[in-house]
Protein backbone atom coordinates (compact mmCIF):
# COMPACT_ATOMS: atom_id res chain seq x y z
CA UNK A 1 0.00 0.00 0.00
CA UNK A 2 2.71 2.22 1.31
CA UNK A 3 4.91 1.81 -1.98
CA UNK A 4 2.01 1.80 -4.35
CA UNK A 5 0.46 5.14 -2.88
CA UNK A 6 3.55 6.71 -2.04
CA UNK A 7 2.83 10.31 -0.25
CA UNK A 8 -0.59 9.92 0.06
CA UNK A 9 -0.71 6.59 2.30
CA UNK A 10 0.24 7.27 5.91
CA UNK A 11 0.13 4.20 8.54
CA UNK A 12 -1.73 4.97 11.70
CA UNK A 13 -1.05 3.37 14.80
CA UNK A 14 -2.09 4.95 18.26
CA UNK A 15 -3.19 7.87 15.81
CA UNK A 16 -2.81 10.20 18.87
CA UNK A 17 -0.68 12.71 16.30
CA UNK A 18 -1.76 11.66 13.11
CA UNK A 19 -6.03 12.08 13.41
CA UNK A 20 -5.59 15.56 15.90
CA UNK A 21 -3.15 16.94 12.66
CA UNK A 22 -5.90 15.79 10.38
CA UNK A 23 -8.78 16.93 12.18
CA UNK A 24 -7.05 20.60 11.76
CA UNK A 25 -6.59 19.68 7.98
CA UNK A 26 -2.91 19.96 8.31
CA UNK A 27 -2.51 16.69 7.14
CA UNK A 28 -4.81 14.51 4.42
CA UNK A 29 -3.54 11.41 3.31
CA UNK A 30 -6.44 9.96 0.84
CA UNK A 31 -5.23 6.70 2.42
CA UNK A 32 -4.54 5.67 5.74
CA UNK A 33 -3.12 2.13 6.53
CA UNK A 34 -4.26 1.10 10.10
CA UNK A 35 -1.52 -1.07 11.77
CA UNK A 36 -3.64 -1.48 15.16
CA UNK A 37 -4.36 -5.12 14.86
CA UNK A 38 -0.73 -6.10 13.68
CA UNK A 39 0.43 -8.14 16.78
CA UNK A 40 3.76 -8.92 15.35
CA UNK A 41 4.74 -5.32 16.20
CA UNK A 42 3.68 -5.25 19.90
CA UNK A 43 6.45 -6.78 21.85
CA UNK A 44 8.67 -5.96 24.69
CA UNK A 45 11.70 -8.45 24.61
CA UNK A 46 14.59 -7.91 27.30
CA UNK A 47 17.80 -8.87 25.65
CA UNK A 48 21.32 -8.37 27.06
CA UNK A 49 22.68 -4.85 26.04
CA UNK A 50 19.14 -3.92 24.38
CA UNK A 51 15.50 -3.43 25.26
CA UNK A 52 13.97 -4.29 21.84
CA UNK A 53 9.90 -3.07 21.49
CA UNK A 54 7.62 -3.42 18.82
CA UNK A 55 6.53 0.05 17.33
CA UNK A 56 3.24 -0.64 17.51
CA UNK A 57 3.67 -1.22 21.76
CA UNK A 58 1.11 1.19 23.27
CA UNK A 59 2.87 3.82 25.64
CA UNK A 60 0.70 2.60 28.33
CA UNK A 61 2.42 -0.80 28.15
CA UNK A 62 5.55 0.00 28.53
CA UNK A 63 5.31 2.46 31.59
CA UNK A 64 3.69 -0.55 33.09
CA UNK A 65 6.50 -3.09 32.48
CA UNK A 66 8.74 -3.29 35.77
CA UNK A 67 11.10 -5.12 34.11
CA UNK A 68 11.44 -2.57 31.66
CA UNK A 69 12.13 0.10 33.59
CA UNK A 70 14.98 -1.69 35.78
CA UNK A 71 16.96 -2.11 32.65
CA UNK A 72 15.78 1.32 30.80
CA UNK A 73 14.79 3.35 33.49
CA UNK A 74 14.05 6.66 30.89
CA UNK A 75 11.48 5.03 29.37
CA UNK A 76 9.14 5.23 32.25
CA UNK A 77 10.55 8.29 33.49
CA UNK A 78 9.86 9.72 29.99
CA UNK A 79 6.31 8.40 29.86
CA UNK A 80 5.15 10.37 32.72
CA UNK A 81 5.15 13.54 30.66
CA UNK A 82 3.73 12.12 27.90
CA UNK A 83 0.14 13.53 27.16
CA UNK A 84 -2.08 12.08 29.83
CA UNK A 85 -3.81 8.62 30.28
CA UNK A 86 -6.46 8.52 27.69
CA UNK A 87 -3.52 9.30 25.10
CA UNK A 88 -1.14 7.12 26.78
CA UNK A 89 -3.50 4.46 26.66
CA UNK A 90 -3.76 4.81 22.57
CA UNK A 91 -0.54 5.89 21.53
CA UNK A 92 2.41 3.93 20.53
CA UNK A 93 5.79 4.09 20.98
CA UNK A 94 6.58 3.93 17.17
CA UNK A 95 4.59 6.50 16.65
CA UNK A 96 5.58 9.06 18.80
CA UNK A 97 9.25 8.69 17.12
CA UNK A 98 7.63 8.33 13.74
CA UNK A 99 5.85 11.74 14.57
CA UNK A 100 8.98 13.44 15.41
CA UNK A 101 7.99 16.41 17.07
CA UNK A 102 10.80 18.12 18.35
CA UNK A 103 9.75 18.99 22.00
CA UNK A 104 8.26 15.40 22.22
CA UNK A 105 9.47 13.32 24.87
CA UNK A 106 10.38 9.77 23.34
CA UNK A 107 12.30 11.31 20.53
CA UNK A 108 14.41 13.07 23.49
CA UNK A 109 15.06 9.81 25.14
CA UNK A 110 15.68 7.89 22.12
CA UNK A 111 18.23 10.32 21.00
CA UNK A 112 19.92 10.68 24.47
CA UNK A 113 20.33 6.96 24.61
CA UNK A 114 21.27 6.16 21.43
CA UNK A 115 18.15 3.84 20.51
CA UNK A 116 18.47 2.10 17.16
CA UNK A 117 15.15 2.00 14.88
CA UNK A 118 14.28 -1.04 12.40
CA UNK A 119 12.79 0.02 9.06
CA UNK A 120 10.92 -2.86 6.97
CA UNK A 121 9.46 -1.88 3.54
CA UNK A 122 8.66 -4.73 1.32
CA UNK A 123 12.36 -5.26 0.12
CA UNK A 124 13.56 -5.44 3.45
CA UNK A 125 14.95 -4.03 6.51
CA UNK A 126 17.65 -1.41 7.83
CA UNK A 127 18.55 0.12 11.17
CA UNK A 128 19.42 3.53 11.47
CA UNK A 129 20.72 5.04 15.03
CA UNK A 130 18.32 7.77 16.31
CA UNK A 131 20.71 10.60 15.18
CA UNK A 132 19.79 9.41 11.96
CA UNK A 133 16.64 8.67 11.93
CA UNK A 134 15.46 11.99 13.35
CA UNK A 135 16.04 14.89 10.33
CA UNK A 136 14.00 17.83 11.13
CA UNK A 137 11.25 19.40 12.63
CA UNK A 138 8.09 16.62 12.22
CA UNK A 139 10.42 14.74 9.58
CA UNK A 140 12.20 11.53 9.60
CA UNK A 141 14.61 9.86 7.21
CA UNK A 142 11.91 7.14 6.64
CA UNK A 143 11.63 6.70 3.03
CA UNK A 144 7.54 6.67 2.37
CA UNK A 145 7.72 2.89 1.58
CA UNK A 146 9.00 1.86 5.22
CA UNK A 147 7.07 0.95 8.61
CA UNK A 148 9.41 1.52 11.78
CA UNK A 149 9.81 -2.06 12.65
CA UNK A 150 11.14 -1.95 16.13
CA UNK A 151 13.35 0.05 18.37
CA UNK A 152 16.12 -0.96 20.12
CA UNK A 153 16.85 0.85 23.23
CA UNK A 154 20.58 -0.24 24.46
CA UNK A 155 20.62 -1.14 28.33
CA UNK A 156 23.52 0.39 30.47
CA UNK A 157 24.86 -2.32 32.75
CA UNK A 158 27.06 -0.39 35.03
CA UNK A 159 25.94 -1.25 38.34
CA UNK A 160 25.24 2.31 39.69
CA UNK A 161 23.11 3.48 36.33
CA UNK A 162 20.88 6.86 36.98
CA UNK A 163 18.68 8.51 34.39
CA UNK A 164 16.09 11.49 35.03
CA UNK A 165 13.85 12.94 32.86
CA UNK A 166 12.32 16.62 33.52
CA UNK A 167 10.66 19.32 31.86
CA UNK A 168 8.20 22.51 31.98
CA UNK A 169 4.99 22.82 29.54
CA UNK A 170 1.95 25.06 29.86
CA UNK A 171 0.02 21.92 31.68
CA UNK A 172 1.50 18.75 33.04
CA UNK A 173 1.21 16.62 29.83
CA UNK A 174 0.73 19.33 27.11
CA UNK A 175 3.83 19.49 24.39
CA UNK A 176 6.99 20.60 26.68
CA UNK A 177 8.51 24.04 26.07
CA UNK A 178 11.94 22.39 26.82
CA UNK A 179 12.29 19.10 27.73
CA UNK A 180 15.48 17.49 29.22
CA UNK A 181 17.06 13.60 29.56
CA UNK A 182 19.83 12.13 31.41
CA UNK A 183 21.52 9.20 32.02
CA UNK A 184 24.68 8.64 33.96
CA UNK A 185 26.60 5.61 34.99
CA UNK A 186 29.28 5.83 37.93
CA UNK A 187 31.65 3.41 39.70
CA UNK A 188 32.20 2.49 43.43
CA UNK A 189 34.00 5.56 44.49
CA UNK A 190 31.21 7.67 42.69
CA UNK A 191 33.15 8.91 39.63
CA UNK A 192 31.74 9.15 36.15
CA UNK A 193 32.02 6.30 33.81
CA UNK A 194 29.63 7.88 31.60
CA UNK A 195 27.34 10.12 30.85
CA UNK A 196 24.78 11.18 28.50
CA UNK A 197 21.85 14.12 27.80
CA UNK A 198 20.09 15.86 25.92
CA UNK A 199 17.00 18.54 25.47
CA UNK A 200 13.78 18.64 23.54
CA UNK A 201 12.39 21.86 22.26
CA UNK A 202 15.73 23.38 21.78
CA UNK A 203 16.12 23.01 17.83
CA UNK A 204 14.86 21.17 15.21
CA UNK A 205 15.15 17.60 16.48
CA UNK A 206 15.48 16.39 19.77
CA UNK A 207 18.95 17.52 20.54
CA UNK A 208 21.72 14.74 22.56
CA UNK A 209 25.51 15.90 23.26
CA UNK A 210 27.97 13.47 23.16
CA UNK A 211 31.19 15.44 23.38
CA UNK A 212 29.88 17.30 25.77
CA UNK A 213 28.93 14.24 28.10
CA UNK A 214 32.02 12.53 27.08
CA UNK A 215 33.70 15.08 29.26
CA UNK A 216 31.56 14.04 32.29
CA UNK A 217 33.51 10.94 32.14
CA UNK A 218 36.57 10.72 34.98
CA UNK A 219 34.53 13.97 37.27
CA UNK A 220 32.79 13.07 40.27
CA UNK A 221 29.63 14.76 38.50
CA UNK A 222 30.49 17.95 40.83
CA UNK A 223 27.60 20.81 40.47
CA UNK A 224 30.16 22.66 38.64
CA UNK A 225 31.39 19.62 36.31
CA UNK A 226 27.65 19.59 35.33
CA UNK A 227 27.09 23.76 35.10
CA UNK A 228 30.20 24.32 32.85
CA UNK A 229 28.98 20.65 30.79
CA UNK A 230 25.25 22.30 30.39
CA UNK A 231 25.96 25.73 29.89
CA UNK A 232 28.43 24.31 27.08
CA UNK A 233 25.12 22.49 25.48
CA UNK A 234 22.64 25.67 25.94
CA UNK A 235 25.11 27.49 23.48
CA UNK A 236 24.41 25.02 20.75
CA UNK A 237 20.65 25.35 21.04
CA UNK A 238 18.72 26.75 18.58
CA UNK A 239 15.38 27.01 20.16
CA UNK A 240 12.51 29.03 18.39
CA UNK A 241 10.39 32.27 19.81
CA UNK A 242 6.44 32.00 20.67
CA UNK A 243 3.30 33.21 22.28
CA UNK A 244 4.71 30.84 25.43
CA UNK A 245 8.55 31.68 25.42
CA UNK A 246 10.78 33.74 24.04
CA UNK A 247 14.41 32.24 22.53
CA UNK A 248 16.10 33.37 25.35
CA UNK A 249 13.84 31.43 27.95
CA UNK A 250 14.28 28.66 26.42
CA UNK A 251 18.13 28.64 26.14
CA UNK A 252 17.68 29.89 30.24
CA UNK A 253 15.04 26.63 30.41
CA UNK A 254 17.65 24.25 28.55
CA UNK A 255 20.70 25.18 30.92
CA UNK A 256 18.59 25.44 33.96
CA UNK A 257 16.74 21.86 33.21
CA UNK A 258 19.50 20.08 31.64
CA UNK A 259 21.84 20.46 34.55
CA UNK A 260 18.84 19.27 36.94
CA UNK A 261 18.31 16.52 34.93
CA UNK A 262 21.87 15.26 35.64
CA UNK A 263 21.77 15.84 39.14
CA UNK A 264 18.60 13.88 39.58
CA UNK A 265 20.41 11.50 37.51
CA UNK A 266 23.74 11.67 39.93
CA UNK A 267 21.36 10.92 42.37
CA UNK A 268 19.47 7.88 41.79
CA UNK A 269 22.77 6.51 40.42
CA UNK A 270 24.50 6.63 43.98
CA UNK A 271 21.09 4.91 44.94
CA UNK A 272 21.92 2.32 42.77
CA UNK B 1 -19.74 8.38 -6.01
CA UNK B 2 -21.13 6.52 -2.66
CA UNK B 3 -18.68 5.89 0.30
CA UNK B 4 -17.22 2.74 1.16
CA UNK B 5 -18.60 1.26 3.68
CA UNK B 6 -17.41 -1.22 6.54
CA UNK B 7 -18.84 -3.77 8.30
CA UNK B 8 -17.76 -3.69 12.24
CA UNK B 9 -19.35 -5.38 15.38
CA UNK B 10 -18.66 -3.45 19.16
CA UNK B 11 -19.36 -4.20 21.87
CA UNK B 12 -21.23 -1.29 23.46
CA UNK B 13 -22.36 -0.69 27.27
CA UNK B 14 -22.26 -4.45 27.26
CA UNK B 15 -24.30 -4.94 24.20
CA UNK B 16 -23.13 -6.15 20.76
CA UNK B 17 -23.73 -3.43 17.99
CA UNK B 18 -23.29 -4.21 14.33
CA UNK B 19 -22.93 -1.28 11.69
CA UNK B 20 -21.45 -0.43 8.24
CA UNK B 21 -19.79 3.08 8.81
CA UNK B 22 -17.11 5.26 6.26
CA UNK B 23 -14.16 4.35 7.58
CA UNK B 24 -13.44 8.04 8.60
CA UNK B 25 -16.43 8.37 10.83
CA UNK B 26 -14.67 8.99 14.23
CA UNK B 27 -16.11 6.66 17.30
CA UNK B 28 -17.86 9.61 18.98
CA UNK B 29 -19.58 10.66 15.97
CA UNK B 30 -21.01 7.17 15.84
CA UNK B 31 -21.82 6.79 19.28
CA UNK B 32 -23.91 10.39 19.06
CA UNK B 33 -25.43 10.18 15.86
CA UNK B 34 -25.94 6.66 15.31
CA UNK B 35 -26.53 4.63 18.74
CA UNK B 36 -28.04 8.40 20.11
CA UNK B 37 -25.61 7.41 23.14
CA UNK B 38 -25.18 10.99 23.43
CA UNK B 39 -23.69 11.36 27.03
CA UNK B 40 -20.73 11.54 25.51
CA UNK B 41 -20.09 15.09 24.76
CA UNK B 42 -17.79 16.07 21.63
CA UNK B 43 -14.97 19.60 22.27
CA UNK B 44 -12.14 20.16 21.13
CA UNK B 45 -12.58 17.42 18.20
CA UNK B 46 -8.58 16.78 18.22
CA UNK B 47 -7.90 15.16 21.34
CA UNK B 48 -7.33 18.46 24.15
CA UNK B 49 -10.26 18.57 26.07
CA UNK B 50 -11.19 15.07 27.35
CA UNK B 51 -14.95 15.60 27.09
CA UNK B 52 -15.38 12.21 24.82
CA UNK B 53 -13.22 9.81 26.87
CA UNK B 54 -14.83 6.50 26.72
CA UNK B 55 -13.31 3.29 27.52
CA UNK B 56 -11.86 1.25 25.46
CA UNK B 57 -11.25 -2.66 26.83
CA UNK B 58 -11.73 -0.73 30.08
CA UNK B 59 -9.24 1.73 29.70
CA UNK B 60 -10.13 5.33 28.98
CA UNK B 61 -9.24 6.82 25.29
CA UNK B 62 -10.68 9.29 23.65
CA UNK B 63 -12.98 8.63 21.41
CA UNK B 64 -12.84 11.58 18.87
CA UNK B 65 -8.94 10.66 18.10
CA UNK B 66 -10.29 6.95 16.90
CA UNK B 67 -12.28 5.87 13.81
CA UNK B 68 -15.20 3.52 14.37
CA UNK B 69 -14.18 0.98 12.52
CA UNK B 70 -10.75 0.81 14.51
CA UNK B 71 -13.22 -0.01 17.61
CA UNK B 72 -14.25 -3.49 16.09
CA UNK B 73 -13.86 -6.54 18.26
CA UNK B 74 -13.27 -4.14 21.03
CA UNK B 75 -15.69 -3.41 24.36
CA UNK B 76 -17.13 0.39 24.62
CA UNK B 77 -18.27 1.76 27.79
CA UNK B 78 -19.59 5.25 27.63
CA UNK B 79 -20.95 7.31 30.27
CA UNK B 80 -24.37 5.93 29.57
CA UNK B 81 -22.71 2.33 31.02
CA UNK B 82 -21.81 3.95 34.21
CA UNK B 83 -24.83 3.30 35.89
CA UNK B 84 -26.03 0.08 38.12
CA UNK B 85 -28.46 -2.10 35.73
CA UNK B 86 -31.66 -0.76 37.62
CA UNK B 87 -30.47 2.47 36.18
CA UNK B 88 -29.31 4.09 39.39
CA UNK B 89 -26.45 6.20 39.71
CA UNK B 90 -22.74 4.68 40.34
CA UNK B 91 -21.02 5.86 43.46
CA UNK B 92 -19.05 7.96 41.58
CA UNK B 93 -22.15 9.66 39.87
CA UNK B 94 -23.55 10.48 43.20
CA UNK B 95 -19.97 11.61 44.94
CA UNK B 96 -20.22 13.91 41.57
CA UNK B 97 -23.56 15.27 42.56
CA UNK B 98 -23.52 15.87 46.45
CA UNK B 99 -19.82 17.73 45.96
CA UNK B 100 -21.17 19.57 43.35
CA UNK B 101 -18.18 18.46 41.13
CA UNK B 102 -20.15 19.94 38.13
CA UNK B 103 -22.26 23.21 36.67
CA UNK B 104 -22.63 23.34 33.25
CA UNK B 105 -21.57 19.70 32.80
CA UNK B 106 -20.20 19.53 29.64
CA UNK B 107 -16.79 17.73 30.68
CA UNK B 108 -18.77 15.69 32.96
CA UNK B 109 -18.79 12.62 31.17
CA UNK B 110 -15.24 12.79 30.31
CA UNK B 111 -14.45 13.51 33.95
CA UNK B 112 -16.69 10.48 35.04
CA UNK B 113 -14.65 8.20 32.82
CA UNK B 114 -11.54 9.47 33.50
CA UNK B 115 -12.06 9.16 37.25
CA UNK B 116 -13.59 5.87 36.77
CA UNK B 117 -10.90 4.49 34.60
CA UNK B 118 -8.51 5.26 38.26
CA UNK B 119 -10.70 3.91 40.36
CA UNK B 120 -11.09 0.79 38.51
CA UNK B 121 -7.07 0.69 38.30
CA UNK B 122 -6.94 2.10 41.87
CA UNK B 123 -9.29 1.55 44.42
CA UNK B 124 -7.50 4.17 46.99
CA UNK B 125 -5.82 7.05 45.09
CA UNK B 126 -4.03 9.84 46.24
CA UNK B 127 -5.02 13.68 45.60
CA UNK B 128 -2.07 13.88 43.30
CA UNK B 129 -2.87 10.53 41.40
CA UNK B 130 -6.72 11.41 41.20
CA UNK B 131 -4.99 15.40 39.58
CA UNK B 132 -2.89 13.48 37.19
CA UNK B 133 -5.77 10.80 35.94
CA UNK B 134 -8.17 14.26 35.10
CA UNK B 135 -5.01 15.94 33.77
CA UNK B 136 -6.20 15.32 30.39
CA UNK B 137 -10.02 16.79 31.06
CA UNK B 138 -10.50 20.44 31.10
CA UNK B 139 -13.11 21.80 33.56
CA UNK B 140 -13.74 25.45 32.50
CA UNK B 141 -17.03 26.44 35.11
CA UNK B 142 -17.05 24.60 38.36
CA UNK B 143 -12.36 24.56 38.71
CA UNK B 144 -11.20 21.31 39.65
CA UNK B 145 -11.51 20.77 43.70
CA UNK B 146 -14.81 20.07 43.53
CA UNK B 147 -14.41 17.14 40.89
CA UNK B 148 -11.00 16.13 43.38
CA UNK B 149 -13.34 15.57 46.21
CA UNK B 150 -15.50 13.53 44.23
CA UNK B 151 -13.77 11.44 42.93
CA UNK B 152 -12.34 11.15 46.76
CA UNK B 153 -15.38 10.64 48.20
CA UNK B 154 -16.51 8.13 45.90
CA UNK B 155 -13.20 6.11 46.54
CA UNK B 156 -14.20 6.31 50.12
CA UNK B 157 -17.41 4.75 49.72
CA UNK B 158 -16.29 1.93 47.68
CA UNK B 159 -13.85 0.79 49.84
CA UNK B 160 -17.03 0.29 52.75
Amino acid sequence: MLAEHGDSAKLVAGGQSLVPMMAMRLVRPAWLVDINEVDALKFVKLEKDAARIGACTRQVTVERDDALAARVPLLRQALAWVGHVQTRNRGTIGGSLAHADPSAELPLAAQVLGAKVVLRSAKGARALDAEKFFSGPMSTSMRHDECLEEIHWPVWSWKHTGSAFTEIAIRHGDFAMVAAAAQVALDSAGRCTRAAFGLGGAGGTPLAFPRIAERLAGTKLEDEAIEAAVTDAARQTDPGSDLHATKEYRRHLARVLAARALREARANAKRQ
Amino acid sequence: MSETLHEISVEVNGKPREDHVPARLSLVDWLRDELRLTGTHVGCEHGVCGACSVMLDGEPVRSCLMYTVQASGHRVTTVEGLARPDGSMSALQDAFCETHGLQCGYCTPGMLIAAQGLLNANPDPTEEQIRDAIGGNLCRCTGYQQIVEAVRLAAERMKK
